[in-house]
């Protein structure tokens, strides 16, 4: 059952977005986002769900893999949609009863905020998927690098990152085994409410958490006996390197921006 | 040959612990040799092991690698290039989400060119015969390619010795049989000086020498040839033997007076033929 997870999951591939640089990759991401954010209504998030619509194409990742990583998030949607349904107010009354009133600005609000939700999730979702953790954590790095020079220890930021990113299957393969360790001996994981889950849950956390400080402590001896000295002197065996691929990319994303912007100007 | 690690008079403490956990150590290890290292739970292996790149300093005494003290600050980054070391657990020791850039992690702490890095990652992982698992997630590995994934990292940072703390222990009988013949390629082939801790017996067999510890000191130190015929002064410090040694040694007491040095599964059946083996 936890396998299910699918955070950080990534699908290996050879289309042009996996092929992308992350770090253009990253800056795309956070334009995309930003777009998002400055689309107001119908021209501007169409605009933007193009974008995404012809990114997921290219990269051929299935729109069922998608779908399934926006699931968790489903109630959140639903309920920021539901609260902008109600609490805006505008001027034109469609339905009245008791002390409700929903108006027209009221459906647009709830569904626009819907549709930011998802569309933000789903642009992240592809980031992941197309991106391997490692290329992540190397882009973020090579992004934020500035920042060392006021001391942000970005090096050390990435590499704790990736390690996390690197244990997950670990530390999700060891909780499945506690788990059925403790089905055996009578623990019960499924029925009972809210609370009843959590306290069963415990027992759990623990040996978890115990273990985890253990491989903590022995990945440590391992990579100093590696030579590992943080960052200073490191080089990097697989160099990242802008192609022109990433600068015609970055280009199609500054052009969304000012699209957007451009649209919410002329209020479209 | 030359001495490529030296421990001399090597006093360890654990903190907070009343009596020392190595009491006086005196150990030389040749340049290109075999040593295993063999001695009941709790007998101070692995605290010897880590003394050995300098993750644990001796309390008193020294220990040096290619004539380097381990513990002065500035010949750690040295030492630990020299002598690499693989853990019991394969899990533990692997940092990256990919084969190769796992491989990759130790030379690019040494800030190697990339390009010869690749070279060693393609090179150490042909060398552990895992070469085609190069693009991997090295957690669906069996645990016997993820051990010598971790010998590969280690083989990359080219060390001229390699410790390694029962890197067979997590390990079924193929994962085992894969490390050891890996292991014992290197030593013979690359003359990469190889230091094992282990609990069996069978893979002292091809050391050259062997080393029992017991109580934080050298119990016993030579050539399995001559140790494992000491079968009860192998008994007394709570050790077993190889059963070919065991089998010769029941044998003997039973009025038998086979060679108990042939320890070698080849040899045993062929001491045993001379004796028993008439060919109709
Ligand atoms: N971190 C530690 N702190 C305190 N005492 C320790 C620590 N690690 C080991 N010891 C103690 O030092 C002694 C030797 O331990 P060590 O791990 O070196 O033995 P070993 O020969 O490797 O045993 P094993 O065969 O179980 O691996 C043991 O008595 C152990 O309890
Ligand atoms: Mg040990």
């Amino acid at each position: 059952m936890l396998r299910d997870i699918t955070l950080g999951q990534y699908y290996p591939g050879d289309t042009l977005i996996h092929r992308l640089d992350p770090r253009t990759k990253l800056v795309l991401t956070m334009v995309y986002i930003v777009a998002l954010f400055t689309a107001i209504v119908y021209a501007g998030y169409a605009l933007v769900f193009l974008f995404l619509a012809v990114s997921i194409l290219i990269s051929r990742i299935r729109l069922k893999s998608i779908l399934s990583g926006l699931k968790p998030l489903i109630v959140i949607v639903l309920i920021t949609g539901i609260l902008n349904l109600f609490y805006t107010k505008g001027e034109h009354l469609l339905v009245h009863f008791w002390r409700i009133s929903i108006y027209w600005e009221g459906v647009e609000t709830a569904v626009f905020m819907a549709l930011r939700i998802m569309l933000l999730i789903a642009g992240t979702l592809l980031l992941t998927y197309t991106t391997s953790p490692l290329q992540l954590t190397d882009g973020l790095e090579s992004l934020l690098n500035p920042l060392k020079k006021i001391h942000v220890p970005v090096h050390e930021l990435a590499m704790m990152m990736s390690i996390a990113l690197r244990f997950i299957p670990t530390l999700i393969e060891e909780t499945d085994k506690i788990m059925s360790a403790q089905r055996a001996r009578g623990a019960d994981f499924e029925t009972g409410g809210l609370i009843a889950k959590a306290k069963a849950l415990l027992p759990l956390l623990i040996p978890l958490f115990v273990s985890a400080f253990r491989r903590a402590d022995e990945l440590a001896t391992a990579m100093e006996s590696r030579c590992y000295h943080g960052g200073e002197g490191r080089t990097r065996m697989k160099q990242l390197r802008m192609a022109r691929r990433d600068w015609a990319a970055l280009a199609v994303g500054v052009l969304l921006l000012a699209l957007v912007i451009l649209f919410r100007r002329l209020g479209i | 040959m030359s001495t490529i690690i030296k421990t001399e008079k090597l006093v360890f403490t654990y903190e907070g612990a009343e009596t020392p956990t190595l009491k006086g150590l005196d150990l030389e290890i040749e340049e290109g040799s075999f040593v295993a290292i063999l001695g009941h739970n709790g007998s101070g292996k692995s605290t010897l092991a880590k003394h050995l790149n300098g993750i644990l300093l001796p309390t008193s005494g020294r220990v040096l690698v290619d004539g380097m003290d381990t513990a002065q600050e500035e010949n750690l980054l040295a030492v630990r290039h020299t002598v690499g070391m693989v853990f019991q657990n394969p899990d533990n020791q692997i940092v990256a989400n990919v084969v190769e850039d796992d491989v990759a992690f130790g030379p690019e702490n040494l800030g190697i060119p990339p390009a010869e890095i690749r070279r060693r990652v393609d090179d150490a992982l042909t060398s552990v015969q895992m070469y085609e698992f190069r693009n991997h997630a090295p957690h669906l590995l069996s645990g016997g390619q993820k051990q010598r994934v971790a010998i590969a990292g280690i083989l990359a940072m080219k060390p001229r010795c390699i410790v390694l703390d029962e890197p067979t222990a997590m390990l079924d009988p193929v994962g085992r049989g894969e490390v050891l013949d890996t292991i014992t390629r290197l030593n013979r082939q690359e003359g990469i000086t190889v230091i094992l801790v282990t609990h069996h017996m069978e893979e002292c067999i091809g050391a050259d020498r062997l080393v029992i510890m017991s109580g934080g000191s050298i119990l016993m130190d030579g050539s399995p040839r001559e140790i494992f015929p000491r079968v009860e002064e192998m008994e007394a410090a709570s050790l077993g033997v190889p059963d070919t040694t065991r089998l010769l040694y029941a044998l003997n007491r039973q009025g038998c007076s086979l060679p108990l040095e042939a320890i070698t599964t080849e040899e045993c059946a062929q001491a045993l033929m001379r004796v028993f083996g008439h060919k109709e």
